[in-house]
């Protein structure tokens, strides 16, 4: 039995409705509210910080984040958790120099061959989770272990660059081609980065799959009553795969990104992707007080992080404080979504 | 919250099951809640007293919870007050309540215990909760102690068994007697029999029976008339958060059912249809089990068959195995004449045969804040791929449907965007039901469809259901009653198969509700 409460508020006056509606606008505005409140605060501070060379910086800055936070999203919207983005991230680093450098392969192969290593290890990932039935958490959690230490192996635990010496004794000698590099270093019209163009193509492919079409809703079925989506028809097993597929793929596509920025393959790259993309997911939970994954959101959530970390830096404020003002942010925007975001029972 | 005494384990009190209880009285004065701008509650006066079984009958968002709500500490009256053995009593909490001896039991058993415990623990939560069993416990004094609580109340309960095991009947036990060592004076029962067995059931009235007449008040929250009649000393109706009647024996039911419904009944029993329509469904030698009885039947088009039985028979299996959520044991299916091998949902589907699912909560909704869980999408859900096969959604077109549902079955919501968990249990299953007739399907089956629905709800989807002249409709429901109420042919299912209920003589039951018709 359940009480029922009528689901259309009686007319109010037009003052007293608008007082009515205020908290609740001022929970789906909070992250925006701040964000305005940071950037102007910043920019009294630091008049830099309001450059759109500055912005496009940001932006730059929160890119391969933002992809894979959209990723974690995908996993999350059919109820799993992706904890393997950082690692497929990272090893996806490797892998993409390792075709550049020892292999010499071309862009287009070794873009290809990077995100087809990302696919692999969505397959895997559905594999252990969907047909072996091995816990989300658990499973993406144990294939990051895995790939963290397998991209150790192929270079007995050496970054990748030109003039690398490999186990066998053979020095690499392939180099970066300038047309990879360019994916992560050159700006459209000389103003917007390519980082951020695919940030900003990824987000709204999959802002408008998992929001305005059949497969998203049937994704969100089978977060939302798994057992009701396969009772109304859904192949949940597929869809479940499919989202994996897609995390694990921006994953790797992401760390394509960073190899073609960094321009060589630094072991230690995808460190603090992991918990920067899943903070970005959750802090989108309380973008338009959603309180669920949502891509819009995460999109915002990372480049809210950057803002901040940005405005910081700018400020002076030391870079070991990072971590624990992201750490505070999400604390924040998850309290804000779940306590202050309760609705009456 | 005051804590209780520590007393060490030994010194518990393990008096006979013939123990009587010092009777309550409790008393509510113009009782008032409200909620934003609903009134759930207004001008309730209500009392109980010791070795009473007082019914509540209301329909869904009449007010019930709530009542149950603030005699049970859970939620503060607004206005008016309570009265316990002549004093003023405000419970802050479900604890005070307890405390007081007033224990509700959630319809919802499982939250009695917890998978994994035993049932001697179980029973003995309280005492972990409360610190009465000291910081280290051992096996042997758990079960010594468990037994001893089982013995005082009177029941014969499987001590070692893990709760997650035991049947709902078990865990109906299992609550009551957590309640009885807690001391209750006062048990309000939610609901107690939905998902028991007739004989099952029948128990249950026995040992409260006894319970009443040991002393204790008895609330006795129902919508089946049946559970009323055998229990009840005096009913109490609802509506629109007011007692609009209070019924003493003998009670005259259909009064008390168009007092509860608010308008007269009109014939709750269907008159049977000889149905004309060529066979849809033919199921011959069907097993459900390796060792389970053959089943053979089947289902006209325009012909809405009920199949009733026992919990456990195997009606739920059925339907999910005609919709491919159960692989075939052995036997053979005809759908429109033609070999028909369910191999899932989706292919069930794909051929016109939709199953609303047992539980709609869990079988067929999507939370509420999560995208999906509004009317018109959970209308749409199976649907989408034929409404919308270039792969994005419009809104518009699901509105539409939505609004075709909310019309034809009389959904009360706020609108095709309203989210399911605002409307009440009636209109969340007309929703389902909506959802299984926005295309229209050869084949319908429908599982527990009345579930937590009130009575005026049910006939207006027994209307809705019979309406289809071209669709066959296959009912699993655990309660005759029910079936009698939307079926044209009711079958038996038991561990021997399947035998036909012979309708006549089941509408010629001595049943003042029927007799109306």
């Amino acid at each position: 039995m359940t009480v029922v409460s009528q689901a259309s508020p009686p007319s109010l006056s037009g003052r007293h409705a608008l007082l009515r509606r205020l908290p609740a606008f001022l929970r789906r505005g909070a992250v925006f509210l701040l964000l305005a409140i940071l950037a102007t605060a910043f920019a009294l501070a630091e008049p830099a910080f309001l450059g759109l060379a500055n912005f496009m910086s940001v932006l730059q800055a929160v890119a391969v984040v933002a992809i894979l936070a959209v990723g974690v999203t995908v996993s999350m919207a059919v109820g799993g958790f992706d904890l393997s983005v950082g690692a497929v991230a990272a090893s996806s680093v490797m892998t993409a120099s390792y075709a550049m450098v020892v292999w010499r392969l071309g862009v287009v192969e070794t873009v290809a061959l990077t995100l087809l290593f990302g696919v692999a290890v969505g397959l895997l990932n559905a594999l252990l989770i969907v047909r072996v039935g091995v816990p989300d958490l658990l499973a993406t959690l144990a294939v990051n272990f895995l790939l963290t230490g397998l991209q150790l192996i192929p270079t007995a635990g050496r970054s990748i660059a030109t003039g690398l010496i490999l186990p066998s004794g053979r020095s690499a000698n392939g180099v970066f081609d300038p047309a990879f590099l360019a994916i992560g270093r050159s700006r459209l019209f000389d103003i917007a980065p390519i980082p951020v163009l695919l940030m900003l193509a990824i987000g709204i492919i999959v802002f408008v799959l998992t929001e305005r079409t059949r497969i998203g809703r049937l994704m969100f079925a089978v977060g939302g009553n798994e057992i009701a989506a396969r009772l109304a028809g859904a192949n949940t097993s597929r869809l479940r795969t499919l989202a994996y597929l897609i995390s694990a793929t921006l994953a790797s596509l992401g760390g394509v990104i960073v190899a073609a920025r960094v321009g060589r393959g630094d072991i230690s790259s995808g460190a603090s992707l992991l918990l920067d993309s899943v903070a970005a997911s959750l802090i989108g939970f309380a973008v338009l007080a959603a309180r669920r994954p949502n891509v819009f959101g995460s999109v915002v959530g990372a480049i809210f992080v950057g803002v901040l970390l940005n405005g910081l830096t700018m400020l002076n404020v030391p870079y070991y404080t990072q971590d624990f003002v992201k750490g505070a942010v999400l604390v924040g925007a998850l309290g804000l979504t779940y306590g202050l975001g309760r609705r009456p029972a | 919250m005051t804590s209780k005494p520590c007393r060490p384990a030994k010194d518990l009190p393990l008096p006979g099951s013939s123990r009587t209880v010092a009777p309550i009285s409790l008393a509510a004065h113009n009782l008032a809640k409200r909620f934003g701008s609903t009134v759930a509650l207004t001008q309730v006066d209500f009392s109980i007293s010791g070795g009473e079984i007082v019914g509540l009958m209301g329909a869904n968002g009449a007010g019930k919870s709530t009542l149950v709500n603030i005699l049970s500490g859970a939620l503060p009256a607004d206005v008016g007050e309570l009265v316990l053995d002549g004093h003023p009593f405000r419970p802050s909490s479900p604890g005070d309540a307890i405390r007081a001896g007033i224990v509700a039991i959630h319809q919802a058993t499982d939250r009695a215990g917890a998978p994994g415990l035993s049932v001697a623990e179980t029973l003995l939560i309280d005492r972990f909760a409360d610190g009465r069993s000291g910081f280290f416990v051992s096996p042997a004094a758990i079960r010594r102690q468990a037994r001893a609580i089982a013995h005082s109340v009177g029941f014969n309960l499987p001590l070692d068994r893990d709760f997650g095991e035991i049947g709902a009947a078990d865990r109906q036990l299992v609550a009551i007697a957590r309640a009885l060592a807690a001391d209750a004076r006062l048990l309000i029962l939610d609901e107690p029999t939905a998902s028991l067995a007739a004989a099952e059931s029948e128990r249950l009235f026995q040992i409260l029976d006894g319970l009443a007449a040991r002393g204790l008040a008895i609330l006795y929250i129902s919508h089946r008339t049946q559970d009323l009649r055998r229990l009840a000393h005096r009913v109490a109706v609802l509506r629109g958060g007011r007692i609009a009647q209070t019924f003493l024996r003998p009670i005259d039911f259909p009064t008390a059912i168009e007092t509860m419904i608010g308008r007269p009944l009109a014939g709750a029993h269907v008159a049977a249809r000889v149905a004309t329509g060529a066979p849809v469904l033919q199921v011959s030698a069907l097993r459900l089990h390796r060792d389970g009885p053959p089943l053979d039947f089947d289902v006209r088009a325009g012909e809405v068959v009920a199949i009733t039985g026992p919990l456990g028979a195997g009606k739920s299996r059925l339907l999910l195995t005609l919709f491919g959520a159960h692989p075939v044991v052995e036997g053979d299916i005809r759908l429109l004449g033609r070999a028909w091998r369910p191999l899932s949902p989706a292919a069930a589907i794909a051929r016109g045969v939709h199953l609303a699912g047992e539980d709609r909560r869990k079988t067929a909704f999507t939370p509420g804040d999560w995208p999906g869980g509004t009317v018109s999408a959970a209308i749409a859900q199976p649907h989408l791929a034929r409404w919308f096969p270039d792969g994005f959604l419009r809104s518009a077109c699901e509105r539409r449907h939505a609004q075709d549902a909310i019309r034809r079955l009389g959904i009360r919501a706020g609108g095709p965007d309203a989210r399911l968990d605002t409307l009440s249990g009636g209109n969340q299953q007309k929703v389902v039901l909506g959802r299984w007739q926005a295309v229209l399907p050869h084949l319908l089956l429908l599982d527990e469809p009345f579930q937590g629905v009130d009575v005026g709800a049910r006939a207006d989807i027994a209307a809705a259901v019979r309406a289809q002249s071209d669709v066959a409709t296959l009912i699993a429901t655990s309660d005759p009653e029910e079936a009698l109420e939307v079926a044209d042919r009711i079958l038996v299912l038991d561990d021997d198969g399947l035998c036909p209920l012979a309708r006549i003589a089941a509408d010629r039951q001595p049943d003042p509700t029927g007799a109306r018709s």
